[in-house]
């Protein structure tokens, strides 16, 4: 946990569209007993989420605003098969808004250490490991040598030369 | 009131750094505005859990986003292209990512060459000691022999082509086209007490490891060291004349917001595309009517921003993934004038690697590869790690509509007017960026990706700042002379990104400290007649 992390609350700004949201994320990211995963609406995962909204704040109220609209009423209180065909509706009626209920939930789904072995990336952050990458084979690109200059030479007043 | 200092120097970044570096030798005195703050390496997003979430937030590349106390806002919305910096010591080079190509002699003489536009009032050859000695401070790494260049040292060895380097190379090379390991501003060895590069892959949020070169740690630490003073959360609102027209200093906000006069002899911007022209209007006066510097008219006009396009595809076998530079390699196959492509000047492409896991979800949902619901879990490991592919640098040509004004409205923190962009995309950008994409999708399919998908113009990627003040022998067409001083004001200097005559291809910044450099040694060997 970082000190960005620390340092914010477990703030809960949606009271009223909590469960909206819940809803959301675990029909975006549902559990997978295939690939062993947690859902987007794991307790953990759902917690992270609602504290790291941050600067997103007011376009996530937007986007729930505009999802409960369109379920006409509360979505969270609709058959789940009704939930995933209004929030499928949603999302190519206004991809702007799905865009930052997206962005939200991956950002804390994707970083959670059970999802991160799953998809074979070590838990921890890039620095001060690193990584390593393959240097490549520089006689690739005797071809490109070959060709030779293929700039355009500029003489003097600006001519070709 | 301050002591008066010989230089006044606003602006902390590429540039700003650069000049006062070069000016340390002359022992005047020195003094450096900025309006942000210096970074901790440690405080990077790389070394945290969240480095994804943070691009978002305090690391988010654009101002209006980030909103932290460094900022001023910009109003963008008249623009199809949103402007990104950074605001700090190190300027946009704390979240560049270091791709450093330079300028092809062609792009001095677009007048002489294909008739459009005007040439610079210098050329390739007068700035070739200055990238070389640029290169060497910055720490490039490259590799010699490069045929879209004339020849030009190596500092040391270029990063890693990686399997998206050489993928995407083996296909340039079934197409005949150029590729080389691109130039980059990184470390690829120990070098002058920085620690070599460690593949982080988040050169675009700070280097950690002090790889990347930002100049808070290549040319502040021996600016600093030669007795410049560098002031920070100190920003500028105006600069202040005389009778005579000359500038005699520059008001500012300190860290508690109260305003403070700084006298100087000599006065040098460098606050780049968009804070230049900025000041310079906010500047004007019953003597400078229409703001400083600006009996051309062009201050703040000629904005140039170089549209970008994105063509990224997905392999069947795993790519770099996030790990490694972001940009590994380029081409200049379609960069000089081809009429024959029905578009004049040209790109260069930027060869990118993958992205983080947070990053892959995202995009892969946004561009409609990746599900809601239960496909989501497979369609991600499809594409996860599995993607490469490329942006295209467009040239954009200047045009006085394409301009930065003050906002009537919208003020910063300290109550200065905040900047405005009204940007439009020329026909000759659009068909570039088409031309750009319909190759980027031929390469791609050449090297056997799939699930291709393009963006042009990239929205978010107006960190290229160029033009705003530009430099010429002429002063009704130009606002700064051939050694970057103001036609009006004979003390008053500018070194950023605004006194660029033309974009050129490619990525700025090894050319906007060549200028700085140049400028540099123009007023050291003309200090005694530099005001006449
Ligand atoms: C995300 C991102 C990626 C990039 N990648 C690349 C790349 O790979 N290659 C490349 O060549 N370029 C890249 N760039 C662009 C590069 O950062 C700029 O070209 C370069 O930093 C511009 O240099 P400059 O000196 O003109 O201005 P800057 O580096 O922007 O410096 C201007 C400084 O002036 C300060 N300032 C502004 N107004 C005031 C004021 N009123 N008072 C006091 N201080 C003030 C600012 O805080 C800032 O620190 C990138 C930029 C971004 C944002
Ligand atoms: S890839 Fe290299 S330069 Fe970029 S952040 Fe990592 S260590 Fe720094």
């Amino acid at each position: 946990m970082t000190a960005l992390e620390k340092n914010q609350p477990a703030e809960e700004p949606f009271e009223d569209a909590r469960q909206t949201l819940l809803a959301i994320v675990g029909h975006m990211i549902p559990a997978s007993t295939e690939f062993g995963l947690p859902g987007a609406d794991d307790p953990a995962i759902y917690a992270d989420i609602l504290r790291s909204v941050g600067r997103d704040k007011p376009l996530l109220s937007k986007a729930l605003d505009a999802v409960e609209a369109w379920a006409g009423g509360r979505l969270a209180t609709l058959p789940r098969d009704q939930q995933a065909a209004l929030l499928a509706e949603f999302r190519s009626a206004e991809p702007e808004l799905a865009g930052v209920l997206e962005a939200v939930t991956a950002r804390c789904y994707y970083r959670d250490d059970r999802v991160m072995a799953a998809i074979g990336v070590e838990g921890r952050p890039p620095f001060p490991l690193g990584y390593e990458v393959e240097e490549g084979d520089w006689s690739l690109l005797d071809p490109v040598r070959a060709r030779g200059p293929i700039y355009r030479a500029v003489g003097e007043g600006g001519q070709r030369s | 009131m301050n002591e008066t200092v010989d230089v006044l120097i606003i602006g902390a970044g590429a540039s700003g750094a650069a000049v006062a570096w070069s000016l340390a030798e002359t022992k005047m005195r020195i003094l450096c505005l900025e309006q942000g703050d210096w970074q901790k390496p440690s405080g990077y997003p790389s070394s945290g859990r969240d480095w994804e979430a943070r691009l978002s937030e305090d690391f988010a590349i654009s101002p209006n986003r980030r909103r932290l106390a460094a900022d001023y806002p910009i109003n963008d919305d008249d623009s199809p292209i949103k402007i990104a910096n950074f605001n700090g010591v190190g300027g946009g080079t704390i979240l560049y990512a270091g791709h450093y190509p330079r300028l092809h002699p062609s792009d001095f003489k677009v007048r002489s060459l294909d008739g459009i536009a005007e040439d610079w009032p210098i050329d390739y050859a007068t700035l070739e000691p200055f990238y070389a000695l640029n290169d060497r401070m910055m720490g490039i790494s490259s590799l010699l022999g490069d045929p879209a260049y004339p020849p030009k040292e190596a500092v040391m060895p270029p990063i890693p082509m990686g399997r998206t380097g050489q993928t995407l190379g083996k296909a340039m090379n079934r197409l005949g086209w150029h590729w080389w390991p691109s130039d980059a501003a990184i470390v690829t060895r120990e070098y002058e007490g920085r620690a070599p590069c460690i593949n982080l892959g988040q050169c675009g949020s700070g280097c950690a490891q002090g790889a990347k070169g930002s100049t808070d740690v290549t040319y502040w630490p021996e600016a600093i060291r030669a007795r410049i003073e560098l002031r920070s959360r100190c920003r500028v609102s105006r600069i202040e004349t005389n009778e005579a027209g000359m500038a005699t200093g520059a008001y500012y906000f300190d860290a508690d917001g109260k305003e403070i006069f700084q006298p100087a002899e000599i006065v040098i911007m460098a606050c780049n595309g968009i804070g230049t022209p900025r000041i310079l209007l906010n500047s004007a006066s019953d003597r400078f009517p229409n703001g400083l510097a600006n009996s051309s008219g062009l201050v703040g006009k000629n904005l140039m921003l170089h549209p970008y396009a994105q063509i990224r595809g997905h392999f069947d076998q795993p790519m770099d993934g996030h790990r490694g530079s972001p940009i590994c390699t380029w081409s200049h196959e379609f960069y000089e004038t081809d009429r024959s492509r029905g578009f004049v000047r040209g790109y260069c492409y930027q060869f990118s690697r993958g992205t983080g896991p947070v990053r892959a979800a995202i995009n892969g949902m946004a561009d409609g590869l990746i599900p809601w619901g239960e496909g989501h879990h497979a369609a991600f490991r499809r594409l996860f790690g599995h993607s490469a592919g490329m942006v295209s640098v467009c040239e954009d040509l200047p045009e006085e509509t394409n301009r930065v004004t003050l906002d009537p409205d919208l003020k910063d923190a300290d109550g200065i007017p905040a900047p405005k962009i009204t940007y439009r995309l020329s026909d000759n950008s659009r068909k570039m960026l088409d031309h750009s994409v319909a190759r980027g999708i031929e390469i791609l399919k050449a090297a056997g990706a799939h699930h291709i998908t393009t963006k042009a113009p990239l929205p978010y990627a107006g960190w290229h700042l160029m033009g705003t003040a530009r430099m010429g022998a002429d002063p009704e067409r130009s606002v700064v002379n051939e050694w970057g001083r103001s036609h009006d004001v004979k003390n008053l200097f500018i070194v950023d990104g605004s006194v660029f005559v033309t974009s050129g291809g490619v990525n700025p910044t090894s050319t906007i400290q060549a200028v700085a450099l140049y400028i540099a040694d123009q007023i050291k060997s003309r200090l005694y007649e530099l005001f006449d």
